[in-house]
Order: C-alpha cells, then structure tokens, then sequence
C-alpha cells in the first residue's frame, strides 16, 4: 500500500517542553488510523502540525509524497487535508449553508477584480457553491436547517456540521479530533456507524483522534500510541490492546501507587 | 430564472429613476442648496461609512484609519482639479479626479492590508490609528498642497447626481464582494481565524481585497468632500472625523448595508436637526450611542440586510430537482 502521507523525525517544540519529538509514521491510501494516548500525548498538536497551524521545528511532512512542512494552511487544506476541532469551531454568527460554502469557495477559480464588478463567471460560481453545498447537506439531513444560524444548532448537530464543512473542500485525508467528545456510549456508536459510511462514501482516508476506546477499537485499521510526544505503540486495535507500554501510559506502572 | 432576470430588471429601472431624479431635482428650484448640501452629504457619508464596514463589521477588526484613506483620496483629487488640470473640462475631469483619489487611498490600503496578516484586534486598531497620523503629519509639512492651511479654491464639481451615482457604485460593490467567496472569507475570518484557514480560506488575499475596496472607496468619498466643500485642510481629517464614521457604522449596523445606509442617513440628518440645541447636540448623539451599545450591540440592523439589497438567486427549483433524479438513481 502507498503512502498519502508521512511524517519523517517530526519535531515540535515550545519553548523546553517537547511536544511531539521525531515522530516518524506513515498513513496508508484508503485506511481509518487512530491515534490514541493520555491527555497531553501530543495528539492534537500533531493534527496542527499536519493541517500547517504550527510550523515543525525539524522534520518533514510528505502529502502525496510533496513536502507540506511550511505551507500556509490554506495552501494545505486545498491540496485535500481537512479537519476538525476538538472543541467545535464552526462559523457560529453564519448560517449553516455559508459555514459550507466557505469551505467550498476554495474550489471555485474567480479573481477578486471578477467578483467586484460581478463577471457572469463570478455569478455562476455563486451559483455552483450554493446548489453544491445544499446537495452536501441534504445527504448530511441537514438541508432543513440551511438557514439557521451555526450556533444555535443542537451540539450533536454543530459537530456533524463540522464533518460535513470539511467533506466540503473534496479532501484526500480528513482528521478527525475527538469527534466524539462529550457524547454518551449509544451516540458514540451511533457516530462510529456514521464515520464508517462516511468513509466508504467519499472514499476517504480517515485519522482519528479519540478516547472513546471502544469506537476506536471499532473503527480504526491500525492505530497508532503517543505518550509524552514520542510513539510508544503502533499495530492493528488486538496488538495495540494487549501492549504492556501502552496499558502502562494509561495505568501507570504497577506498585507505583502506596 | 426568469424571475430573477425579472427582479435585476426592475431594481436598475429604480436606480436609474434616481439618478435621473438626482440629476434633475437641483434644476427644478424643488430643494433649495441647503437641502442639496445635506442630501450630498448623506450619499457621501453612506459611502464612507458601507467602506468602512467592511472592516469593522464584516471582517471584525477595529479600524480607526478611515479618515486617513479619506484624507489621501481628497488631497489627490484635488491636487488634479485645482494643481494641475484646472482648466480641463469638468465632465471629463471630475471623473477621473475621483476615480484617481481612490485609486491613491486603494494603493495605501496595501501595507495597512499587509500588516494585518499577522497583527489582530486592538494591535491592529493601533496600527490603523498610526496610520491616520502618519497621513495627517505628512500633509501638513508638504509646502505643495499648502501645509496645515490645506487646499483653497477647489471647484465645486459634486452634485446631487455624482454623489447619487458613486453612492450606487460602492454599495453595488461591496454586496458583490460581501456576497461572494471572498466576502465570506472575509466574514470566516471574522468569526474564527484559524478555522477558516483550515477551510481553505486565503486570509491574506481576503484581508488584503478587503482593506484595499475599503481604502478605494474612502478615498472616493474624500473626492467628492473635497469638492463639495471646496476647501480641504489636514485637520478636517483627524481622528474625529474617522469616529463620526465609526458613530455611524456601529448606529446602523454592523457588517450590514442596509445599516451602513441606514447609520450615515440617521447621523447626518440628526446632526443637522440638532443645530438649533446649540451645544447640547453634543449630548445626544453620544447618549444614543450609549443606549443603543446596552440594548443593541451590533446597531440597529446588525448583521441582517433588507432582501431588496442582497443578489437574487434563482436555484431553488434547480436544486429540488437534482434531488429528485438523485434519490431515483438510489432506488434503482
């Protein structure tokens, strides 16, 4: 299997604490990769380095075998990784339908001077956004709601929003980060159906940050462990399950207790 | 489709009704050139206050630098009518002048645009305000344009019609831009920088068409004051004068053009209703602001528009039936 992306001697630090340090690992076209580990592993700031929010402090990101390392997020969000955020960070003041088409305006070529005096090509690419991202949310049943604003949709709503704002750029990878965040144990599994048709539907490649264990034992192809920004373990959902190191991070070391 | 064919037809016969209107009433003895004067300065306010806007309402930066783009698209008008061409024909020459003044504030809308790819919030308001009195301390030690004096004699070339027509202009304009992929972006930016950046919006390239129409338009406005007034100096463009547009901006509505119409006409006619007050009218301006900031933080119209001033759409029908064949192609 190919790689769609790669990371080679990752580093990132701020100021003496290292958060994620050389980090090499690899995700393969067509896979759901979870990456777990406790709180302050250095899982999102993986996600941010990835998506460009942060620069590397040494190492490479490779995308479709091009390093990425550098580029501005915008830059990266068009060549196809899209994300989402752990505490939701949709456009609240904007209505549903804009929080989609933002997304979708990346893929529309008109020039600043074209939509100030409103060229033909300026309106019909007004046109394409709105039938394309009205078709994306009728699939996501969320057409009823174009009109409402963002923020006043229910919370398990904002976070499907989210998925469907980053399905909406066409994207290669998407990254997930705790999609699953505040939900009870049957919504959880509720979304891991979701993701799981998702991911067959856009024919998506899929890293999942989450610790809800049981959707990510679900879901995940491999998964991968961080602890202190280091990989600790890496394998299918059994290996990684049964790995003294990785129960050891969790739990901590036996008789350490009094 | 039609219908909006329809409705596109029907605002540009109102439109030019007005304009033939504006152009007209001055001759007809109808208003008298007091009422002229307050009509003009209503179009040219509305233009200052839809331009900046665009800035503090629908991008969400605080930018007290208006005066100064303003200020720059004045002084460049005016070097033209009365420096260097004044005895061209007006019809020719007036046009020009103003395009050129904008042009000018466009131009210094570029480093403002520039360095508020990385600077934010009060920093930027800083920058903007550093801004205005670079401007304003530069015209007042350049000799040419008559130092802190200002500029005498210039023509009085705007009227009722020209206020009307670039009036029209930057509304048009700025609804296009607002209402494009780029106003959202824009408008992205204002709710959640790094999302939008993760959405695949170019923030530099929205700032920078932000700030560069806002400056554009300014420096229109600042064409058409030079040449309603007649007589331009470094102070009329201070920071009082950038806070009478923000007065209007946050009265009318935040990241609105109904509201930005609705702020300019509000401020300039209350301001002149209130004359008689004598000093007093100082008092009711600020204490309506006041109430309108506890009641009513965005302005009046905040972040809500009239439909008749927002692009028509006819896709609904359109985008039912893709629905249909598509949910056809699922049965079968």
């Amino acid at each position: 299997m190919s790689a769609l992306l790669e990371t080679r001697h990752l580093t990132r630090q701020f100021g003496g604490l290292c958060a994620i340090g050389d980090l090499s690992l690899s995700v393969n076209r067509g896979e759901i990769l979870g990456v777990i580990g406790p709180n302050g592993a250095g899982k999102t700031t993986l996600f941010n380095l990835l998506t460009g929010i942060y620069p590397p402090s040494s190492g490479e990101i490779l995308f479709e075998g091009r390093p990425i390392a550098g580029l501005h997020p915008s830059e990266i969000a068009r060549r196809g990784v899209a994300r989402t955020f752990q505490n939701i960070r949709l456009f609240r003041q904007l209505t549903v339908i804009e929080n989609v088409r933002i997304a979708y305006d990346s893929r529309l070529s008109c020039s600043p001077l074209g939509v100030l005096l409103r060229t033909p090509h300026a309106g019909f690419s007004e046109r394409e956004s709105v039938e394309a991202s009205m078709e994306l949310l009728d699939l996501f049943e969320l057409g009823s709601l174009a009109q409402n604003r963002a923020g006043d949709l229910s919370y398990g709503a904002q976070r499907r929003l989210e998925i469907v704002r980053a399905l909406a750029l066409d994207p290669k990878l998407l990254l997930l980060d705790e999609p699953a965040a505040g939900m009870n144990p049957s919504e959880a599994m509720q979304l891991t159906d979701f993701l799981r048709w998702v991911h067959g539907k856009f024919l998506l490649t899929i890293v999942l940050i989450e610790h809800h264990m049981q959707m990510v034992m679900a879901l995940s192809d491999r998964i991968e462990v961080l602890d202190f920004g280091v990989r600790i373990a890496g394998g299918n959902p059994d290996e990684v399950k049964g790995n003294p190191r990785v129960i050891e991070a969790y739990l901590g070391t036996e008789g350490e207790l009094p | 489709m039609m219908d909006g064919f329809k409705k596109h037809l029907i605002q540009l016969s109102i439109l030019l009704l007005g304009l033939v209107v504006a152009a007209v009433l001055p001759a007809t003895g109808l208003v008298n050139d007091y009422l002229q004067f307050v009509l003009i300065s209503v179009a040219i306010n509305a233009i200052l206050c839809v331009s900046l806007n665009l800035v503090n309402g629908w991008m969400g930066e605080f930018s007290v630098g208006h005066a100064g783009f303003m200020a720059l698209g004045a002084y460049a008008s005016a070097i033209l009518t009365v420096k260097l061409f004044p005895t061209a024909p007006a019809e020719l020459l007036f046009p020009s002048a103003v395009l050129i003044g904008g042009c000018t504030a466009g131009l210094a809308g570029i480093p403002v645009g520039i360095l508020s790819f990385k600077t934010r919030g009060d920093y930027l308001a800083i920058i903007t305000l550093a801004f205005l009195m670079i401007v304003k301390s530069g015209l007042e030690n350049i000799p040419y344009t008559g130092g802190p004096r200002g500029l005498l004699g210039i023509p009085r070339l705007t009227t009722l019609a020209w206020a009307y027509f670039w009036c029209v202009v930057a509304f048009w304009v700025i609804r296009n831009l607002v209402y494009s992929k780029y106003g959202r972006g824009i408008a992205a930016i204002r709710e959640d920088e790094i999302a939008a950046e993760a959405m695949g919006v170019n923030t530099r390239t929205a700032k920078l068409v932000a700030f560069v129409t806002s400056s554009f338009f300014a420096g229109v406005a600042g064409a058409l004051f030079a040449h309603q007034l007649q007589f331009i100096n470094p102070s009329s463009f201070d920071i009082l004068k950038s806070t009478e547009i923000l007065v209007m901006v946050y009265l009318g509505g935040v990241a609105s053009l109904g509201g930005s119409l609705l702020g300019a006409g509000v401020v300039t006619i209350l301001t002149q209703c209130l004359q008689p007050l004598g000093t007093w009218r100082m008092v009711v301006l600020p204490a309506i602001l006041v109430v309108l900031m506890l009641y009513r933080p965005s302005g009046i119209m905040g972040y809500r528009d009239w439909a008749w001033l927002k692009p028509f759409f006819p896709l609904t029908p359109r985008s039912n039936e893709k629905k249909e064949t598509e949910t056809g192609e699922d049965l079968q």
